[in-house]
Formats: structure tokens, C-alpha cells, sequence
């Protein structure tokens, strides 16, 4: 073995190691899993929304709202209101999934996992990713990821709108199985909303003297709590709008066809 | 209770060398380190290891362990079985000096490149007065042992070398959030923090907080926020017009 020096190149070399990682545990398994669905969740949702069958009254699957068009069955407009009137033909999902979707795509929590699981940048701790060079988020297109903020004050008012939508349920049918789905989905949708990293910063995250505004430093003691839960929000509010919207478009095409659906 | 482990250990000099392969004692209640040390007192003397505290707080002992960055002295023995090969090798991102020990200068670098805490001018030494609430947030990234597990883990440096001059990585990433959120740092972080030290890099994937050994949240309380921070300077309209209208400082509203 020669000698190295503090000026010797090879004091300059990282360890010549050539496997991609030593790791022994199953590593592939958190991308492998995200990967899987979170294509679920996208072939899901693109049969949702050139599906038809979204009203049944009083449930409004939650993928179709809000209807925004006089294409929607009278009942499902937001409000009554139409205000695309009756120029806009299209399946009322393709208007208004872009907001939440944005905003799940912004997320912080789902940028982590689909770096992770889609573009493996890395696909998991101390193991090497396959791309040659790496900019992250420092410039076009990612750096569109700052959008997020204004994603999250879109999905603000979709959750509202989807506890409009459990609550006009709960009026008309309060022993209605699909108006507590709706009612479940809604306070998930919308916890998931508040615990966003966005939201904290919004309420105090953004000030350096908490001391001087004490409502909102309590508000962001709040949200910091339920930030600190938004991984888990993220993917069962994911799976419980999935679950929602199935069930109201099985009650619509009469699939399920119980007393109390 | 005892038993012969195998081991598989780095050795070399400059970033040149091979896994080598030992059998050696483990006795009940002894942590990787340990092994190391026994390595190093009864088959090869000249085996080179950093080390001080032996309690993980004093950052020395980085390694990976079985590929994950650990500190050698926390890393019960317990937690492999008796037929596992334990795999050590040093930190991969930083150039090694000898067997386990990397030169991390790399990193001191990175801190000096950091502006110091910058109170008001106006403020004299004595005259500070702050609120717990108001610097506890700061507290916990001071909890920092500077291990650099999560500057050796972080894809950006770890995979791409050529990164290495334009980000600073996320334990001073931290710093700067740590001095940005301070009621009395009046220094402006947010443009250098994106442009010089390469928050933009950053694709929260936190790994950095996996491995930290101290458990700081440092993806969710330091990078994210401080990401906020950032684009409330540079992209977003609306605190700019806000800004612009109220006549207030977004540097430390």
C-alpha cells in the first residue's frame, strides 16, 4: 500500500466502491410500492373522468365536482349556477381536476415519493440513481414547483366545495351509507389541505417574532401538528376521494343498490 | 453470550482499495464501533477509524453500515442477525484519507461560506431580549452534532460531484434557516440561499432526515420552510405587491 499525502490525488478520490449500494434491507420496496399507486390512483382517475355516471341525488362524486355547466344534471351544479353555461361540453372533471392535481403533483410529500418512485432521484437513501446530471428544482421545469402555494389556495376552496357537497347530502339523506363516505372523505380532503408545508408557512411559518402575533403562532402550532401527519393525510385522503367517487358512480349506475346506499 | 461475526471492512488509501474480510468476536451489549476497535486491537493494528465519544454526540464515528450512513457507535450489534456479513465501509461522499476515515473538509469549507448570525447594528451586546417562542424553532437545529451523515447521503453531492461547489448541502441548508428565522439576524439569506448555496437542488427527498442521528426534522422545520422563505421573495406576486403596499420587509416580517 503507498503512501498518501495531504496533497496526493488520491487523498482527493472518494472510496472506489462499484456497487450501486451495499444495502441488505429491501430498499426498492417504498419505490416499488409508491410507483404502483400512485398509476392506480392516475388510471383511476382518467376513467373517472370520462366516466358519466358522477350524480345520483343527492351524492356528487367528488372527482365531477364542481359542475360548472349546464351539461351537469340540475341538481349537481354548483349552487344551481352555471356559469361555463351550455358552450362547455365536456366531462365536468376535465375543468376542475387540474387544481387538486396541482396541487397533489406540487406537494411536498408527493414530490418525495414520485422523485423516489417514478424518477429514482434516488430511489432510495444512499442508493445510486441512474441520470448522469442533476438540477433538481434550481431551474425550467421544476422550478415551477414553487407554484405550490397557489395550488394550495385553490384546494382550499375544492374542499369547501366537497363539504358543501357532504353536507347537502347530510340534509337529504342523512341515513344515506354515501353521505357519510362523503362526509369521511371531506374532513380528510380538507386535513389534508390544512397540513400542508404552504399552509404553515402561510399562517406564522413566514415570521421570525412568533411573540408578536400569538393567533397566528397557535394557528401554526396547529398546523404544524397536522403537518407533521401529511404523508399519512396525503395517502389516505388519496385513497378515500378514490374510494367516494367509486361508490357514488356505483350508486349512479345502480350497482349498488341497497336500501341505505 | 458471544459469537465470531463476519465482517467485511474497507481498507485502503486515497479512494483506492478493497472490502476486506474478518471474523471477529461480538460480545452481548456491543455496538459496531466496538467491533471495529477489537478489529484494530487483535487482527490489524493500522486500521484506521475516527472516533471520540463513543455516546453519539460527538459526530466522529460516520460510516456506512450495510450501505446506510450510521454513527458506528449507535449501531447495536443486536440489530443484525449472528449469520449476517456486516458491510463497513466509510462515508461515500467525501474523499478518504485511510480505510474509515474521510476528509470532510468539504464541509468547513461549506460553513465558512456562510454568513455569521448579523444583529442590528443598533443593538448592543446585552440589549438582546427574545421570547422562547420566538427562537425554539432554531433550538432544535441546534441539536446539530455536524456527524455529516446527511451531507454524505444527500443524492445531490453523493451521486453528481460536479454539485458540490454550488451547494452546501442540508446540514447548512439548515444553518441558514436557522439564522434566516431569527428575530434578530437581519442579514438577507434567501436570494444567496437559493443562488450561492443551491436550495434549489434540494428535491425534499429527506434522506437527510433519515439518517440524522439526532433526529432533527430537517427536510420539514429547516429546508421546506426555508423554501418557503424563498419563493416568497422570488416567486410569488402576491408578497411582492404585499410588500410593496404594507412597505414591509420580507427579510424579517
Amino acid at each position: 500500500m503507498t503512501q498518501t499525502t495531504a496533497d496526493s490525488p488520491a487523498r482527493r478520490q472518494r472510496a472506489q466502491i462499484k456497487e450501486r449500494t451495499l444495502r441488505t434491507d429491501p430498499w426498492w420496496r417504498y419505490p416499488l410500492i409508491t410507483f404502483i399507486i400512485f398509476m392506480a390512483f392516475l388510471v383511476y382517475a382518467t376513467w373517472a373522468i370520462f366516466d358519466t355516471s358522477y350524480f345520483m341525488a343527492p351524492y356528487h362524486a367528488p372527482f365531477a365536482s364542481p359542475c360548472l355547466a349546464t351539461s351537469c344534471p340540475e341538481g349537481a351544479r354548483l349552487f344551481g349556477f352555471a356559469p361555463f353555461g351550455d358552450w362547455y361540453t365536456l366531462p365536468p372533471g376535465l375543468l376542475i381536476l387540474g387544481l387538486p392535481a396541482g396541487f397533489r403533483f406540487t406537494c411536498y410529500y408527493y414530490r418525495k415519493a414520485y422523485y423516489r418512485g417514478f424518477w429514482l432521484s434516488p430511489p432510495a437513501c444512499a442508493v445510486n440513481e441512474p441520470h448522469k446530471k442533476y438540477t433538481g428544482e434550481s431551474r425550467f421545469p421544476l422550478i415551477l414547483q414553487n407554484v405550490h402555494r397557489y395550488f394550495f389556495y385553490a384546494a382550499i376552496v375544492v374542499g369547501l366545495i366537497l363539504a358543501y357537497d357532504a353536507v347537502k347530502a347530510l340534509i337529504e339523506k342523512p341515513d344515506g351509507l354515501g353521505t357519510w363516505i362523503l362526509i369521511v372523505n371531506a374532513i380528510l380532503i380538507n386535513l389534508y389541505s390544512l397540513s400542508c408545508h404552504s399552509c404553515r408557512h402561510i399562517t406564522a411559518g413566514r415570521l421570525n417574532h412568533f411573540s408578536k402575533h400569538p393567533v397566528r403562532y397557535r394557528a401554526w402550532n396547529v398546523v404544524s401538528k397536522l403537518n407533521a401527519k401529511h404523508q399519512e393525510l396525503a395517502l389516505v385522503s388519496m385513497f378515500s376521494v378514490m374510494g367516494a367517487d367509486l361508490y357514488v358512480r356505483l350508486v349512479a349506475k345502480g350497482i349498488i343498490a341497497f336500501s341505505f346506499a | 453470550m458471544s459469537y465470531k461475526a463476519k465482517f467485511r471492512v474497507w481498507r485502503g488509501e486515497g479512494g483506492e482499495g478493497k472490502l476486506e474480510d474478518f471474523t471477529v468476536e461480538v460480545n452481548e451489549g456491543e455496538v459496531v464501533l466496538d467491533i471495529i476497535h477489537r478489529l484494530q486491537a487483535t487482527q490489524v493494528p493500522d486500521l484506521a477509524v475516527r472516533w471520540n465519544c463513543k455516546a453519539g454526540k460527538c459526530g466522529s464515528c460516520s460510516m456506512e453500515i450495510n450501505g446506510r450512513p450510521k454513527l458506528g457507535c449507535m449501531t447495536r450489534m443486536s440489530t443484525f442477525t449472528e449469520d449476517e456479513t456486516v458491510t463497513v465501509t466509510p462515508m461515500r461522499t467525501f474523499p478518504v484519507i485511510k480505510d474509515l476515515v474521510t476528509d470532510v473538509s468539504f464541509n468547513y469549507k461549506k460553513a465558512r461560506e456562510i454568513p455569521s448570525f448579523t444583529p442590528p447594528a443598533e443593538v448592543k451586546p446585552g440589549e438582546f431580549r427574545m421570547q422562547q417562542i420566538d427562537v425554539e424553532r432554531s433550538q432544535e437545529f441546534r441539536k446539530c452534532i455536524e456527524c455529516f451523515m446527511c451531507n454524505n447521503v444527500c443524492h445531490v453531492i453523493r451521486d453528481h460531484e460536479e454539485n458540490k461547489s454550488n451547494f452546501a448541502g442540508p446540514r447548512f441548508l439548515m444553518r441558514i434557516a436557522e439564522l434566516d428565522m431569527h428575530p434578530y439576524d437581519v442579514a438577507d439569506r434567501k436570494d444567496s440561499a437559493q443562488e450561492e448555496h443551491g436550495l434549489g437542488f434540494c428535491n425534499i427527498t429527506k434522506c437527510c432526515t433519515e439518517v440524522c442521528p439526532e433526529h432533527i426534522k430537517i427536510t420539514d422545520n429547516a429546508l421546506i420552510p426555508m423554501k418557503e422563505r424563498v419563493v416568497d421573495r422570488r416567486y410569488d406576486p402576491l408578497v411582492w405587491l404585499g410588500n410593496k403596499i404594507f412597505k414591509r420587509s420580507s427579510s424579517n416580517s
